[in-house]
């Protein structure tokens, strides 16, 4: 190891508000300087002439599929993913095989990531055991194993008792509890967004209602507990309506809302094509705009991908047969630019903040800030670069996006992991002694 | 055309025009044997069915027949299907034995729209779950232009189970393209509001009275409970709300005629005075099926 100096940058770090040109001196693993005209005549130099430094990316929300789903997705694959989606940090949902309720099964995903993963992974555990609702994981052995949340992520505790009681050792053990909102009753049978296209189309619908039930359960049982609450993937206008409400009161309240349901409408979708089924589904026109004005408001937290790789024989089937989900690391960036950043709803110091200090604070990580004494996690983007996702190109195991094809303005450019660059999107050029190549400049990596 | 006949959303007016028209051409004359035509010789029609049916699959056979191509039959029973291939390999094993056409009725909404994207050959939809199923929207419209001039300021009521019909969402789809006034009446749980905004025209009623008031026709559903996850309506009553009884004609138009796609639960939606009066054309029904289904194969392989 040695020294890594990131030249000419735009760096931008909202712990210290600080948004400016601005170098990044990293030695060995960690950050040593960040400041104008720095110099090290030992260090290899990045230049990164029009692009954001930002502190490293983090998805609290991923599902790896490892162990159990190898065959869509592995920690291995996953994390390539993310680090091509400018993640550094990636957090992931219990629903594996087995199912992640015990130590043995943390330890495995942290033993994977140590010894296959470009990025971090973060386990978050089960709420219950085998995600079933019924009794409880044991959620101080999982924290003492490495899980930095509890979740039964696509297996809602529908439980009120189950999750009352959840929330209160979640409390005693200073664990987020994350909820996927879904109340199982009202959404049985629905395939898409309860609406007129799902009527139209003869899909049975999933009301937004069957979300709003269970955030509004939830809430009044945070408030009963005390608990950390996160509301996972939040897709409603009255779900964020409920958790302004509930922030206001000064509630330890928490969402994440996804890139997918900030950019396509349920109107939006292609008939039966499953790379448009995942729940929550796309919602309405007047959601959408809600979630939008919620990120624009600060009421939501953190940007998160759901990534959920599904093979393509899983998804080449009858729409009904088809399982929930899409893949979504590697656009997550270009989209929220895209329909946060471009049409002029947030800054970019905004957009960096819902993936990094957002992300962090819901779980209490800690990481997100780019200065002097932090890890050396750093996620270079550029806001403007133009180029097309080509699934085919795709780092994961799985292809179920309805992304393909679509052009984007924006895009991840250089991803560093304790000082290491893991990803670049055009080669870099080795250059020690301060001769700086023009490595990320122009259109290099315009074909994406 | 020639891409099959997936649903009537999508079909313009004049290509349902040219169906009904044609149609009239395959009405056989009463009582006289049908001709055999040889317009679609060598051609082979496979009729692939997930779901069981009588008179589709059987009207779909004969309207091949008729035509002088070769009919194939397979249920769902008797194919690999039920041995745990997936419904795309299945329709590739049958694709790549190179059949003119594959009439295909499914359980899941959109699963012939999900195929005709990944198949080469035309697919022609005989029901699809709870979205569509065009012929027998045509082979309905046929039969009110039977007894009437035109579909324009017709008012129609269908009545029941409204959102789990794929039988209605094809007719609503047509009626509304021809400029018909549509009342739909049934149990709000069956009749959820979304529906009012499908289609021009439509408008919803969930008093059975009211909704047959001036009508010209009187749409009759199946309570169709192999299609509810849940008991959306109690059975008990449903009969003394939404059945339709001999009382129900003195508000209808007095030419009105009453039709429904079978099966009938005789009791259960409709009482047998009304299956069998004068003014039910269920019959008409079934045997303008084979006539519609003949202008459909015609045009698509002809």
């Amino acid at each position: 190891m040695g020294k890594l100096l990131i030249k000419n940058g735009r760096v931008i770090d909202p712990a210290s508000r600080r948004d400016g040109p601005a170098d990044v001196l990293i030695e060995n693993e960690t950050i040593s300087a960040v400041g104008e005209n720095l110099e090290a005549a030992d260090a290899e130099v990045l230049d990164a002439s029009g692009m954001v430094v930002a502190p490293g990316f983090i998805d609290i929300h991923v599902h790896l599929r490892e162990p159990g789903f190898e065959h869509a997705e592995t920690i291995e694959t996953g994390a390539r993913a993310a680090a091509a989606g400018g993640f550094t940090r990636i957090c992931a949902m219990p629903n594996t095989n087995p199912v992640n309720d015990c130590a043995t099964v943390t330890g495995y995903i942290l033993e994977q990531a140590r010894r296959f993963a470009a990025v971090k992974v973060h386990p978050i555990g089960a709420i219950t055991q085998g995600s079933e609702g019924k009794e409880l994981a044991p959620i101080g052995t999982l924290k003492a194993a490495g899980a930095v949340a509890i979740s039964d992520d696509g297996q809602p505790v529908m439980n009120a008792r189950v999750m009352r009681r959840a929330m209160e050792l979640a409390r005693s053990f200073g664990l987020t509890v994350v909820q996927h909102c879904e109340d199982l009753n009202l959404s049985a049978g629905g395939d898409m967004h309860e609406g007129v296209e799902s009527v139209r189309r003869g899909l049975g619908g999933i009301p937004a209602c069957a979300e709003d039930v269970m955030v509004a359960r939830d809430l009044l049982l945070a408030e009963l507990t005390g608990a950390r609450y996160h509301v996972a993937h939040l897709s409603t206008k009255n779900s964020m309506a409920m958790v302004a409400y509930a922030k206001l009161r000064g509630l330890p309240v928490t969402c994440e809302v996804t890139p997918h349901h900030i950019s396509l409408r349920d109107v939006d979708t292609v008939p039966y094509d499953s790379n448009y089924k995942m729940k929550p589904p796309l919602r309405s026109a007047e959601d959408v705009a809600a979630l939008i004005d919620g990120i624009a408001k600060g009421v939501v937290d953190a940007i998160a991908t759901d990534h959920a790789p599904h093979t393509g024989y899983q998804k080449m089937q009858e729409f009904e047969r088809c399982p929930f989900g899409i893949i979504g690391l590697e656009t997550a960036l270009a989209i929220a630019l895209d329909r946060l950043v471009h049409p002029g709803h947030i800054t970019l110091l905004r957009l960096v903040e819902l993936f990094t200090t957002g992300p962090a604070s819901v779980f209490g990580l800690p990481c997100g800030r780019l200065a002097p004494g932090e890890t050396a996690d750093v996620t270079i983007f550029d806001a403007n670069l133009e180029w097309t996702y080509d699934v085919n190109q795709s780092y994961s195991k799985s292809k179920n996006t309805p992304f393909h094809g679509r052009r984007f303005r924006g895009a991840p450019m250089v991803t560093i992991v304790d000082g290491k660059v893991v990803w670049s999107r055009v080669p870099l050029a080795r250059s020690a002694g301060g001769a700086a190549p023009p490595v990320l400049s122009g259109a290099a990596g315009a074909t994406g | 055309m020639s891409r099959g006949l997936l649903g009537i959303e999508d079909l313009p007016r004049q290509e349902i025009e040219a169906i009904l028209q044609r149609a009239r051409d395959f009405q056989p004359p009463h009582r006289q044997p049908f001709p055999r035509l040889d317009t679609l010789r060598g051609k082979v029609v496979v009729n692939l069915f997930f779901e069981p049916s009588t008179r589709t699959r059987t009207s779909f056979e004969i309207a091949a027949k008729r035509l002088g191509a070769d009919a194939v039959s397979i249920t769902a029973a008797g194919s690999s299907l039920s041995k745990g291939e997936s419904l795309v390999d299945t329709l590739n094993t049958l694709a790549a034995m190179r059949p003119d056409a594959i009439v295909m009725r499914h359980a899941s909404s959109g699963a012939p729209h999900f195929l005709a994207r990944h198949l080469d050959i035309p697919i022609i939809n005989a029901g699809d779950g709870t979205h569509e199923h065009p012929t027998q929207a045509l082979l309905d419209a046929r039969t009110i232009l039977d007894r009437k001039p035109t579909l324009e300021g017709l008012r129609v009521a269908i009545i029941g189970d409204i959102v789990h019909s794929r039988v209605a969402r094809s007719n609503i789809y047509l009626l509304s393209k021809f400029g018909a006034d549509i009342v739909l009446c049934g149990p709000a749980p069956l009749v959820p509001k979304e529906l009012a905004s499908i289609a021009p025209g439509v408008r919803i009623e969930y008093d059975m009275r009211r909704a047959i008031e001036g009508a010209d026709v009187i749409m009759m559903l199946r309570v169709q409970l192999e299609r509810q996850h849940e008991t959306a309506f109690p059975k008990g009553e449903y009969f003394s709300f939404y059945g339709l009884t001999l009382d129900h004609f003195e508000l209808a138009k007095p030419d009105v005629f009453v039709m429904h796609p079978g099966p009938i639960n005789r009791g259960r939606e409709i009482s047998s005075e009304v299956a069998d009066s004068q003014r039910s054309v269920i019959l008409n029904q079934v045997e303008n099926g084979v006539a519609v289904r003949m202008a459909v194969l015609e045009r698509i392989l002809g």
